[in-house]
């Protein structure tokens, strides 16, 4: 077996470098700095390599609890964050609790207190409610805490995985056009890939129907330089809600899922009208770079926001996304695991 | 130790390896991040240029075999690479120097995880003793005797600028 | 309030502010039997007769005791968040003398038997125990309740608080038939169609945080109903908490025009922002870390822009605004820890509100003479006339009075708190001004000694 990774730079660096920032848990990207994030992304680098191998096991984890606690029904997410903890030689431990739990059972804070006694080092948790990460942290003094998707939030490592994805790809991401497509406003996707992509210096065009178009997520506004002195990093986000003219140029389109609901609550006309106006095919494809690509963090209604010709072509990256979810999930843990066993 | 005496270190250690191994059939140098690399590519520049065979050389990162992730938390992690498959391959490890033994032992996990090699030998160009595990090396560069609160720091050309090796005290480095 | 009489108090060398008698200087103050009996430039303690507890005040501020005409007493039904004892504590420690209990309470305040409830329990409480009854039959929005029952047994104004009166017919028939009973309906102004689900303002920091927002206009399009129903009808409207740039305006101009409305703001309202919720005590410039979604910062209305902030400042102080009133709204632990979504609405005010008023005054942007007008004439003037024997300095009337520090500095400890709900934002954050004494009906209800010690070395 040989492993290689092709393009690795003639640069030596020190094993010394440490992932700049002492970071306890993955919250969002909002508090990760550019520099952080190449970082992370070079080590799932390696964290790839070690899927390629046969032996897909390393011992870096050995002895480390992780917790997956799963409010929301998850294939993907959950599995890849076990399958990233047991390739680290870490013990995965599976919690899922029905959606009804979380008004009737054991409180979220009283579940994690229990865990951290339990000797969890790491909980993983997705919730419906934004923010239940985030109070996890605040109230679990050993315990790192990794969100894998809270409400309409975050979902920092699919985030952190799209970047990898289009890195890979692209090479550089600084001043890459990247168009986000469709429900922004409940994405958590997408809010996270407006803050990955923008910290890597891309442009960002959010496009969708204008009633599924978020706010800014900063004082100063889509596209403000700053608010009061304080430079906006989202200063090269902008929305366009035409998405013919959006999509003109662009390196990287990132459609998101479109739950039907949102049509019952009125949001837009129809799914017709919104296949009309904001699904990613072939001639809207067509208007973006010639080799630019196509992401979507699934699942996927094939056919409503992508058609099925752009889904499965060539510029489709969907199934590499998957794979690199598995490096970037294991690249945040083993940083995460050093980060409390500093603390401690 | 200075440019010429590390020259000389080199030079003596690719006789020994050929000369342990009946000459450079089936070898393998895994130089271990980081300055393990460029002391492995001389290695094998030294060797093909006395013997024009062309030896391959792995770079191998062990950092996800270390036991103590508690005390170097949050490394960067580099990619392991090997020009060829290590199974039935005499793999050399080559660091810049052997101390506990701990960074050897991870090594040789880590080539176990790729295959199964013939053997595994070990090459330092400092050897400063210390020894936590049942580890020597088959080949030194050098042998220093040092105390435990000294560091030893090697550089190299290649990544540092100047070749040398010099004894500190810890805390000043 | 019916307290054990004690000897009399002899308040010495305090600046005494007295919007009602138009006062404003050094003056001591004497009390007995209840009652103030002088307000003179210089009592010598030496010409009383018998034990006179001397306060000197020096340096403190010596005025009416405050009234809130907004708090969430609790009791009966919710005792586990605050009891009418413990919410006259804080009342008592906040400077507050009159406090009126909100009827979203369990039995709702509809009936006159609650109401008698009410006034048995805070019999002998450390403040006076003023009582809302609710507008509509328990508080479901669909029948009016007995409202001259209600004021007989002793009620001073109606609300549904906690929701609207959602029905425009509805609110437009409370208002006509209260209109000859003398007291005001309140209204908490929220249109649910236009904040589904909403748990903070809509804005970036709402955006940013992922959380369902309330859009200002989800109270400004009630708060324009319901000016419009009081111009039909003739009826008291009374805006409670307002909170947003767009209602203070709706309220200026309907005041401009002759409408009978009034309108109350909270003291959160007057200094925190949304940007609060990203857990860096209002930076807004702060990564959403460990700290954000503090549940503390969860209130209805919610908190708003600096923009809406320094309308309500504005509005207070060109009297738009009538009154401060501290939505004082304790919770048990479990109701805010948990996640932003679950917790429940709501700030402990009575203990901070001073603090936090005074840095409307410490910035200029509210005089001192005016914010106290906003805590005594101000309230009792939204009520009609019934409280007004409890807002002046004047001879013959109850001694209800409040001291305070306008400069301490003091860090907020919900430790200390006497309500049972500890559920602020702002504690371990630094105010600057603080309570020193209360003294209501005569009796020195709470002292600080701490700051009251600052007066007997001025």
């Amino acid at each position: 077996m040989v492993a290689t990774v092709s393009n690795e730079p003639e640069v030596f660096q020190g094993n010394a470098v440490p992932v700049p920032g002492l970071r306890r848990h993955v919250l969002d990207l909002d508090d990760f700095t550019a520099e952080e994030i190449a970082a992370t992304l070079d080590n799932a680098a390696a964290m790839r390599a070690v899927l390629e191998r046969d032996v897909k096991k390393v011992p870096a984890l050995r002895g480390r609890v992780i917790m997956t606690l799963f409010y929301e029904a998850s294939t993907r997410t959950r599995i890849s964050f076990e399958e990233a903890g047991k390739i680290l030689s870490a013990d995965v431990i599976n919690m899922t609790a029905s959606a009804s739990s979380i008004e009737k059972g054991e409180s979220l804070l009283n579940t994690g207190l229990t865990l951290q006694a339990m000797g969890v080092d790491v909980i993983v948790v997705r919730h419906p409610h934004a923010g239940a990460p985030h109070f996890l942290a605040r109230n679990l003094s050993n315990v790192a805490v990794i969100n894998a998707g809270d409400g309409a939030h975050a979902h920092p490592t699919q985030g952190l995985l799209d970047l990898y994805t289009a890195r890979e790809h692209l090479g550089g991401l600084s001043g890459r056009k990247v168009v986000i497509v469709g429900d922004v406003l409940h994405s958590r996707v997408a809010r996270s890939a407006v803050w990955g992509f923008a910290k890597a210096g891309a442009q960002v065009i959010l496009s969708g129907p204008p009633t599924l178009m978020p706010d800014p997520l900063t004082p100063g506004g889509w596209g403000a330089a700053g608010n009061n002195g304080v430079a906006n990093p989202l200063a090269n986000v902008s929305v366009e809600s035409d998405l013919d003219a959006a999509i003109e140029g662009a390196d990287l389109v990132m459609a998101l899922r479109l739950q039907s609901e949102r049509q019952q609550r009125g949001f837009f006309p129809s799914l017709r009208e919104y296949i009309r106006r904001w699904q990613v095919n072939d001639a809207r494809m067509a208007r973006a770079n010639h080799d630019a690509l196509l992401m979507h963090p699934g699942p996927m209604n094939e056919g409503i926001e992508v058609s099925s010709g752009v889904a499965h072509g060539e510029r489709s990256l969907i199934e590499e996304q998957v794979t690199n979810g598995v490096a970037i999930r294991m690249a945040l843990l083993y940083q995460l695991a050093g980060a409390v066993a500093v603390e401690n | 130790m200075d440019a010429d005496e590390i020259r000389r270190a080199v030079t003596r250690m690719f006789h020994e390896i050929l000369e342990r191994n009946h000459g450079a059939d089936g070898l393998l140098l895994a130089g271990i991040r980081t300055r393990g690399v460029p002391l492995a590519e001389r290695l094998a520049e030294q060797i093909r240029q006395a013997e024009n065979v062309s030896i391959p050389v792995g770079r191998l990162d062990i950092n996800l075999y270390r036991d103590d992730l508690s005390e170097r938390p949050r490394m960067r992690i580099r990619p392991t690479t090997m020009p060829v498959d290590v199974a039935g391959r005499t793999v050399v490890l080559v660091d810049d120097v052997l101390y506990t033994g701990r960074t050897v032992r991870a090594a040789m996990d880590a080539i176990s995880d790729l295959g199964r090699p013939l053997r595994i030998q070990a090459a330092a160009l400092v050897d400063r003793g210390h020894r936590e595990l049942p580890i020597r090396a088959d080949f030194v560069g050098k042998n220093i005797p040092t105390r435990q609160m000294e560091l030893v720091r090697v550089r190299f050309n290649e990544t540092d600028g100047i070749d040398d090796v010099c004894i500190l005290e810890r805390g000043t480095a | 309030m019916a307290l054990p009489q004690q000897r009399p108090i002899l308040i010495t060398g305090g600046r005494v502010i007295d919007p009602a008698n138009g006062r404003d200087g050094i003056f001591d103050v004497l009390i007995a039997d209840g009652e103030i009996k002088a307000v003179d430039q210089s009592i010598p303690a030496g010409s009383l007769d018998g034990a006179v507890r001397v306060i000197h005040a020096g340096g403190l501020v010596v005025c009416p005791g405050f009234i809130d005409i907004h708090t969430h007493l609790r009791e009966p039904g919710f005792e586990y968040k605050e009891t009418i004892a413990t919410g006259a504590a804080a009342a008592a420690r906040g400077g507050f003398t009159t406090i009126c209990a909100m009827p979203n309470t369990d039995p709702a305040i509809d009936n006159a038997a609650v109401v008698d409830y009410i006034a048995n329990r805070a019999a002998s409480v450390p403040a006076r125990v003023r009582v809302f009854g609710c507008v509509t039959k328990q508080r479901a929005g669909r029948e009016l309740a007995d409202m001259e029952e209600l004021i007989s047994a002793g009620v001073v104004a109606f609300s549904d608080d906690g929701d609207p009166v959602y029905d425009a017919g509805l609110m437009r028939l409370a208002l006509t038939y209260s209109r000859d009973l003398g007291v005001p309906i309140s209204n908490h102004c929220e249109d649910h169609e236009l904040c589904p689900g909403g748990v903070m303002a809509e804005g970036w920091v709402s955006s940013r945080l992922g959380l369902a927002g309330i859009p200002a206009v989800a109270e400004e399009a009630m708060v324009a109903r319901d000016i419009s129903l009081a111009e039909l009808t003739g009826g008291r409207l009374h805006v409670a908490h307002l909170s947003s740039a767009g209602s203070v305006a709706m309220v200026r101009q309907a005041k401009e025009r002759g409408i009978p409305v009034t309108a109350e703001v909270c003291p959160h309202h007057l200094l925190l922002t949304d940007a609060w919720a990203l857990g860096g005590k209002g930076d807004p410039n702060v990564a959403a870390g460990p700290l954000a979604y503090d549940t503390y910062t969860k209130v209805y209305p919610p908190l708003r822009t600096e923009t809406d902030v320094a309308a309500c400042v504005a509005g207070l102080a060109d009297g738009t605004i009538d009154c401060v009133a501290t939505d004082h709204a304790p919770h048990e632990r479990v109701s805010k820890e948990c996640t932003y979504h679950e917790a429940a609405f709501g700030i402990s005010v009575l203990e901070t509100a001073l603090g936090t008023l005074m840095s409307a005054v410490h910035n200029g942007d509210v005089s001192l003479p005016t914010m106290i007008e906003r805590l005594t004439t101000g309230p009792a003037r939204v009520l009609g006339n019934g409280l007004s024997q409890y807002t002046a300095l004047t001879p013959g009337t109850p001694a209800d009075l409040t001291l305070f520090d306008p400069d301490a500095a003091w860090t907020v400890d919900v430790n200390q708190f006497a309500s049972m709900g500890r559920n602020t934002p702002l504690d371990g954050v630094e105010l600057r001004g603080r309570v020193a004494a209360t003294i209501a009906g005569g009796r020195l209800v709470f002292e600080e000694p701490a700051v009251l010690n600052k007066g007997e070395t001025a």
